[in-house]
């Protein structure tokens, strides 16, 4: 019976290659394995020399790592890092001094600068939707170095998109500043209270 | 690694209420896991003992960031990290990625430093030692972790922005690769052990 369920398993593992192996008996080594693997591992190191073998090298070179010591620093170690700590403060964690407003206003701030650019780009395709049969797909010219030399340039600054583009920028701006200096006089206000106190 | 007393959790709180001096047990219980994992970074235990005590000066100064979401040398691991990074890149050294081998002419240096000491009065846990730092920066941060750092494959790759099972790859290649260099230059001390 045992020899049966042994010639089992090793049909199952006979494919495996000596990197496959020694993967699947680190895996037993590090208590990885599932119950079935386990217990066929089992089987092959009692069973089969040459799983017998490569267990007990990978096992001499797990028990060797594991008893290797971790290197030590000098003596005044210790000393020197609490003299160095000595006249340092804990610093205020991170969650306490930034806040996620303005994290997702910078954020809005960038998606606004990219929208304003992809929809300016696209303005400037020269959209020539002829309702062709033969495509669904509006014309467009991609002849963008002709376009470039062709554009007008102070053009630019006078048209819609820019104008709304530059205005969202603009309150984008105002509000971040607003924020910027509610946060000082914040922080003035609470330092003035504690030298009173 | 660890010595009996309060929890690290406990001394970190303490610390963050202004009890500064308990953070000499936090030094004292981590200093030697912080100091062998910079050693995998640098040759030079001088440059090694700087960076570890920057590191813990760093991990005092955060301290209140540590949210205890995870172990605390998890933590501490990342500091590891970027210090050493930041330290070879000041340095100067290639570090386009800390994956390779390190260089031929280092390998070389210590091969005839090995031939020159006598193996034969080192330790096994010397030996050890001295095949990991055979292995690239990142191998043998690996298997420094997975054995002395107490981290499970899951911390690993948390702190390494790896999956589990990369890391789990990562390790047996790692350790494959520390197998090799142990039968390349220490194969009399590993027959020997092996034939104990």
């Amino acid at each position: 019976m045992k020899y049966v369920r042994y010639k089992e398993i090793e049909k199952n593992f006979f494919m495996d290659t000596p990197i496959q192996i020694e993967e699947r008996l680190w895996d037993y080594i590090d208590g990885l394995s599932s119950p079935a693997e386990r217990s066929a591992i089992e089987v092959l190191i009692t069973e089969n020399i040459e799983w017998q073998n490569k267990y007990k090298e990978l096992l001499h070179v797990h028990q060797m790592m594991d008893a290797a010591e971790l290197a030590a620093p000098s003596m005044r170690f210790t000393k020197n890092v609490m003299e160095e700590i000595a006249r340092l403060h804990v610093a205020p964690a991170t969650k306490t001094y930034i806040n996620k407003n303005i994290i997702r206003t910078i954020g809005a701030f960038f998606l606004t600068m990219i929208a304003g650019f992809l929809v300016f780009c696209l303005g400037q395709f020269k959209w020539s939707g002829s309702g062709s049969s033969s495509s669904f797909l509006p014309r467009y010219d991609l002849n963008l170095d002709t376009k470039m030399k062709e554009f007008n340039w102070s053009k630019l600054f006078n048209s819609g998109y820019t104008n709304i583009f530059m205005l969202v920028l603009v309150i984008l701006g105002l509000v971040m500043l607003d924020m910027y200096l509610q946060r000082r006089k914040q922080q003035h206000l609470e330092a003035q209270g504690n030298k009173e106190a | 690694m660890l010595q009996p007393g309060l929890t690290d959790t406990e001394l970190i709180s303490k610390i963050l209420q202004g009890e500064q001096s308990f953070f000499a047990q936090l030094v004292e219980r981590y200093q030697n896991y912080v100091f062998t994992l910079v050693l995998r970074f640098t040759d030079s235990r001088e440059d090694a003992e700087e960076i570890s005590q920057d590191i813990f000066v760093k991990a005092y100064r955060s301290l209140a960031d540590f949210r205890g979401e995870s172990k605390f040398s998890t933590w501490l691991y990342t500091i590891v990290r970027t210090s050493c990074i930041t330290f070879l890149r000041k340095k100067k050294l290639d570090i386009t990625s800390i994956d390779n081998e390190r260089t031929f002419l280092q390998l070389e240096n210590r091969e005839s430093g090995f031939t020159a000491n006598s193996i034969e009065q080192k330790s096994r846990h010397a030996m050890v030692n001295e095949a990991i730092r055979l292995l690239s920066p990142d191998d043998a941060q690996l298997i420094t972790l997975f054995y002395k750092g107490e981290q499970s494959l899951e911390e690993i790759g948390k702190v390494m922005g790896l999956e589990a099972n990369t890391v789990k790859v990562k390790l047996h290649r790692a350790r494959h690769r520390l197998k090799e260099k142990m039968e390349k230059y220490f194969s009399h001390e590993v027959r020997e052990i092996q034939g104990d």
